[in-house]
């Protein structure tokens, strides 16, 4: 149905070529074997619209690893494309009449009355109008289609994901001022090196201690912001081996240059070696992440070398997320089951200790709640009890690829509000922790 | 590096010690120069005892054209100190590469970049455009001064107030370490403990004060002021862009304030609007400040845009094609540019379709702004276009603001957005618009209003060598750093590893060095046109052959403006009544009601330094002192009576004839 409303609105020949371009497992309309004929061209134009020299140099935004970042990237060069059809002539426009009307070129018609043409008003509101219909629609479909929050459709052009593939999961903690990536099948953690299997869909579970980083690897998929006390999600998927760069992308305090992590596409086998290799391995090996490890690993350091953990404690990201690594802190999700059931009254106030997660600074806080005494531990227990909360569990805002890839066309895209609301009915206590809105 | 801790207080002093005054050389030797200059030009003007000329003429002066130039000569001077900190950046950058550390640490370096950005939007670019705006519109609209003088002049004192507070924080303990809009968490007290932040939010409390009130003070202007026969509709451009910054001012700085204050309750009193617990929330922030932040680019552009609507008439000597459409562009666009802001953050988790809204709408705005592109485009057709300065800026404008407006649509898609977002190509983008945009708009009109406030032409030779030198320069020092955002090359970075982006940095450090040649050259352009003035000199009042209201009085024009308010026919009111042969009037001149100079403004908002100064050290007893102060000087002036007086008849008849005697002379 939306194919046919995006249809009706008169999109032309641009659309349909980023259709081909971007979206793929379409039945082939050209024989197979035979290339598809929007892709060279978009990449001959953008060769035009981007100096010659951009190829020379390694532009990892056009020419990524990626199957997602790639659709984003080929989604530059296209609304590039798009507006040149406009961004020209103006400019050609620009210096023609400048060089034709010049003073001293008298040949030229001069009338100094002329100032309006209805014909022409039409054209110069209208022709920009155009262009943005057409790119609004391609941004509509785009942006639901490389949603950060939805789901892997597609390996790549040519694959679907299949339908019982089960993304691996990295939930990714970014700290001041380095890189905590935990697996949680595997049960192993990382500082500050990102090893993903490549082909397979990948599911990142995003958070941040302390300020607002931005989680971003370049060569494999957009950024998303990684806040404190939420999660944000991103989906992605490498289509090739080989070493990358991540890094922070949103400026966070003195450290936040060296806030890199080498990231590293791998065969399944590789990954499963590496694996192995961190849970068994010397090199960088230091131990197991448990909560009192996290706390020291927090503290803030810069140009923190790759640190291997052999096992991590399961419930350690859902606490980091619930901001309550510390014992004797207080779940933000159970201050907000209390918030939402009328809070304790004044039986509450004695208990603001336990809440504090940085106000006062972010180490005296963790100290105070680092070993708490029998009676805050009481109460702790008694509060859990209260709001039978299970801590740590965000809602799982994910967005469902469509089961049929035929999507960019429209098909198969959630009516709007569908996306955001549908699965939210039971957040209610959890909704700050995600960044969702 | 470990952080250093400043935990010193004391109550006659607050959080001021010895450990405020910096310790970083480069800073030093800054302090020194600046020192030097500071006392060698206090120096002179005690010498050549100027101290009661400026105070009298100047600082309690509540004439529009001098608060207008004041405000030009603050922007120009906040101008070379945003400049000198990007300058400082691009070296950095040129150089720290492969274990490198360059010759910054993150300490200074993160507040460089943090003052550049807040100096340059706020304290250079915001004066630019409130001095031209000031200077421009009451003339345009045929009025003897703005609707409330005094506020005027206190509105540019706060803004100074500011101004000042910003360049105290060079050499008294730091500026914020966040970036120029100061997102929380980072922000809070957890994370910023000192002065930093302080000094940023009070120096732009007390400066958004200033700009507020002058924005009430231009709409109650326009919209009461204009010469009889001068509706709506017949208003020139600059006028119209005017009007629709001033209502975004009116309608958007409050905003800012209220985040000010709330980030202020935060760190102050210890409230929890944005912090990572007790309920607070950052993202709340980030939307409040964008809420402001994006009418406020359009606060900046859109009287540009009149100056370069103005000019492209001018110097076509043609009407300008399609005024209505114009007109209704500049409306559309002061409209949706408060439904677009989530687009500073679509990577900050929202639904694909708020991103999608957000990004629609914003493409929409490229809409009315294409439309009034074609407008000049159409205003040069059929024209006689004489290329002066304030023209050559202008299609210098066309061309690279068309560049910029496309790479702005592009971030407007959030997929791209997600690869570009915080990027240098974000980075090359806005400066593409703001330079493109609003520097070189300021650049034309100073050029193109310089006759008109000083009776003589700026000296072309400098004016072109500073034109060409912007303009290479500019491309060279920003066309890298797209190549650098598709390379994946984020902004705010002090350190980088990979070899093969140095090479861009270096052209963008050459580029920026042009630009410091430009910078130059304009500052040499003023000094060798006062000196040459008498060369340049414009007797008629109209050297470039205008077409509104300001081009039909002298230059510069007398204290009063109109000795008799003109009447207005037509859009192009000047053109208009020189084709008709308008004769000027010559007698029957009555005496004129002007407001009288005051210091309250000059006070008031020295006051209000005072206690921002204060409040950033946590002198208590001094804030207090210093908010009695404003209360009681803000109601003892309420009982000022002699705030006006009347220029006698004898005088406008003087004034007058010498310029007919001047015009005669000019055989005009």
């Amino acid at each position: 149905m939306s194919y046919v409303r995006v249809r009706s609105i008169g999109l032309g020949a641009p659309f349909m070529c980023s259709t081909e371009s971007h979206e793929m497992p379409r039945p082939p309309l050209h024989p197979p074997g035979a290339a598809n004929p929007a892709r060279p061209t978009v990449r001959i134009l953008a060769a035009l619209a981007l100096s010659g020299g951009l190829s020379a140099c390694n532009t990892v935004v056009l020419n990524p690893a990626g199957d997602v970042a790639q659709q984003q990237g080929d989604l530059v060069v296209m609304s590039t494309i798009l507006m040149l059809i406009i961004i020209l002539p103006v400019m050609a426009l620009t210096v023609f009449f400048a060089w034709k009307y010049r003073a001293s070129n008298k040949d030229a018609d001069y009338q100094p009355d002329w100032d309006h043409s209805t014909q022409l008003e039409l054209v110069i509101w209208a022709a920009p109008l155009l262009i943005i219909i057409c790119l609004g629609a391609l941004t509509w479909v785009g942006t639901h289609l490389l949603d950060p929050y939805r789901t892997i459709g597609r390996i790549d052009a040519k694959t679907p994901v299949a339908h019982d593939a089960a993304p691996l999961q990295v939930e990714v903690v970014a700290l001041d001022w380095k890189w905590l990536f935990i697996y949680p099948e595997q049960g192993i953690a990382t500082v500050n090196e990102l090893v993903v299997p490549q082909g397979r869909p990948l599911q990142f579970k995003i958070t941040a201690s302390s300020v607002m980083n931005s989680f971003f690897v370049p060569a494999m998929a957009g950024q998303i912001y990684a806040m404190p006390g939420m999660e944000t999600r991103l989906h992605a998927v490498m289509n090739r081996t080989g070493e990358f760069t991540g890094f922070s992308a949103n400026y966070s305090g003195a450290g936040f240059s060296n806030m890199r992590f080498a990231t590293r596409s791998v065969t399944d086998a590789d990954f499963t070696k590496w694996v192995s290799g961190v849970k068994s391995g010397s090199r960088n090996n230091a131990g197991a992440l448990d909560r009192a490890t996290y706390l020291k690993l927090e503290k803030p350091s810069e140009k923190v070398p790759v640190i291997h953990y052999a096992s991590v404690s399961p419930d350690l990201y859902g606490a980091i997320l619930d901001m309550c690594v510390e014992p004797g802190k207080m779940c933000m999700s159970e201050m907000m089951a209390l918030d939402a059931q009328g809070g304790l009254g004044k039986a509450g106030i004695r208990n603001v200790e336990m809440l504090a997660y940085d106000k006062y600074g972010r180490e005296a806080s963790a100290k105070a709640n680092a070993n708490p005494d029998a009676a805050a531990q009481r109460e702790l227990a008694w509060v859990r009890a209260l709001c039978k909360q299970e801590p740590g569990q965000a809602p799982d805002n994910t967005v469902k690829a469509p089961a049929n890839p035929q999507s960019l066309t429209g098909a198969g895209l959630s009516a709007p509000q569908s996306v955001a609301w549908d699965q939210g009915a039971d957040t209610t206590a959890h909704l700050s922790l995600t960044s969702r809105n | 590096m470990e952080a250093v801790v400043h935990n010193h207080w004391s109550p006659l002093l607050g959080r001021l010690w010895w450990d405020a005054i910096p310790t970083e050389p480069i800073v030093l030797v800054t302090f020194v120069i600046v020192a030097i200059g500071a006392a060698a030009v206090l120096g002179a003007l005690t010498y050549f005892r100027l101290w009661g000329y400026l105070w009298k003429e100047w600082f309690t002066s509540v004439d529009h054209k001098k608060i207008g130039i004041m405000y030009m000569v603050l922007g120009l001077i906040m101008f070379a100190r945003g400049f000198a900190d990007a300058i400082m950046m691009r070296l950095q950058q040129a150089m720290a590469f492969g274990g490198n550390e360059g010759y910054l640490n993150a300490h200074h370096y993160d507040q460089i970049f943090t003052a550049h950005g807040v100096i340059m939007i706020f304290f250079a670019a915001m004066p630019f455009v409130t001095g031209l705006m000031n200077y421009v519109v009451p003339l345009q609209i045929g009025a003897r001064d703005v609707s409330f003088p005094f506020l005027n002049n206190f509105s540019f004192w706060m803004t100074a107030s500011g101004a000042a507070l910003v360049m105290t924080s060079l050499f008294l303990g730091e500026f914020g370490q966040t970036g120029w809009l100061a997102y929380p968490p980072l922000s809070n007290l957890a994370y910023s403990p000192w002065v930093g932040v302080d000094y940023w939010i009070w120096s732009l409390q007390v400066a958004g004060v200033g700009t507020l009130l002058s924005g009430v003070n231009l709409i109650a202007t326009i919209v009461k002021m204009r010469a009889p026969g001068m509706t709506m509709m017949r208003m020139p451009v600059f006028t119209w862009t005017a009007l629709c910054t001033n209502i975004l001012i009116v309608a958007a700085f409050p905003v800012l304030t209220a985040v000010l204050c709330m980030l202020s309750l935060d760190r102050y009193l210890g409230f929890d609007f944005f912090t990572n617990d007790f309920g607070g929330n950052a993202m709340m922030y980030v939307n409040l400040i964008w809420i402001w932040g994006h009418p406020e680019v359009y606060i900046l552009i859109l009287p540009l845009f009149g100056v370069f609507s103005e000019v492209t008439a001018t110097f076509s000597g043609k009407r300008l094609f399609g005024y209505t459409s114009m007109v209704y562009a500049t409306m559309v666009i002061t409209i949706l540019s408060y439904i677009v802001w989530l687009h500073h953050f679509f990577t900050m988790g929202s639904g694909a379709s708020v991103n999608s809204f957000f990004g629609i709408t914003t493409m929409v705005i490229s809409i009315p702004t294409g439309a009034k592109l074609f407008n000049w485009l159409f205003t040069m057709y059929r024209g006689r276009i004489r290329f002066e300065l304030p023209m050559m800026w202008t299609v210098a404008f066309m061309l690279t603001f068309t560049i910029g407006g496309m790479t702005g649509v592009l971030l407007a898609v959030p997929p791209a957005d997600f690869v570009l977002h915080n990027s240098l190509f974000l980075i090359a983008h806005f400066h593409n618009v703001i330079i493109g945009g609003v520097v070189f708009g300021t650049f034309a009109g100073i050029n193109y209003w310089w006759p008109k406030a000083f009776g003589y032409k700026l000296d072309p030779f400098w004016g072109k060598v500073s034109f060409w030198s912007w303009v290479v320069g500019f491309y060279l020092a920003f066309m890298p750093l797209y190549v650098l955002g598709l390379m994946g090359v984020t902004r705010r970075m002090r350190v980088f590893d990979d070899p093969s982006l140095q090479i861009w940095f270096v052209i963008a450090a050459i580029g920026a060095v042009l630009i410091a040649v430009g910078i130059a050259a304009m500052f040499v352009q003023f000094g060798v046109s006062i000196m040459k003035r008498d060369q340049l000199r414009d007797e008629t009042g109209d050297p470039w052959g205008g077409r509104t209201l300001e081009w039909s009085t002298s230059s510069p024009p007398p204290a009063y403006n109109f000795a008799v308010t003109p009447i207005v026919h037509d859009i192009d009111a000047w053109e208009d009544m020189k084709r008709c042969g308008v004769q000027r009037p010559t007698s029957g001149f009555r005496p004129i009601h002007m407001p009288k100079n005051t210091a309250t403004g000059v006070v008031l908002a020295g006051l209000s330094a005072v206690l921002g100064f204060a409040m950033i050290w946590y002198i208590w007893w001094l804030a207090a002192a210093a908010f009695a102060g404003i209360l009681g000087y803000a109601i003892a002036h309420t009982f000022n009576y002699k705030r006006d007086y009347h220029i006698p008849a004898e005088t406008v008849v003087e004034t007058e004839d010498a310029r007919t005697r001047q015009l005669a002379a000019a055989g005009a």
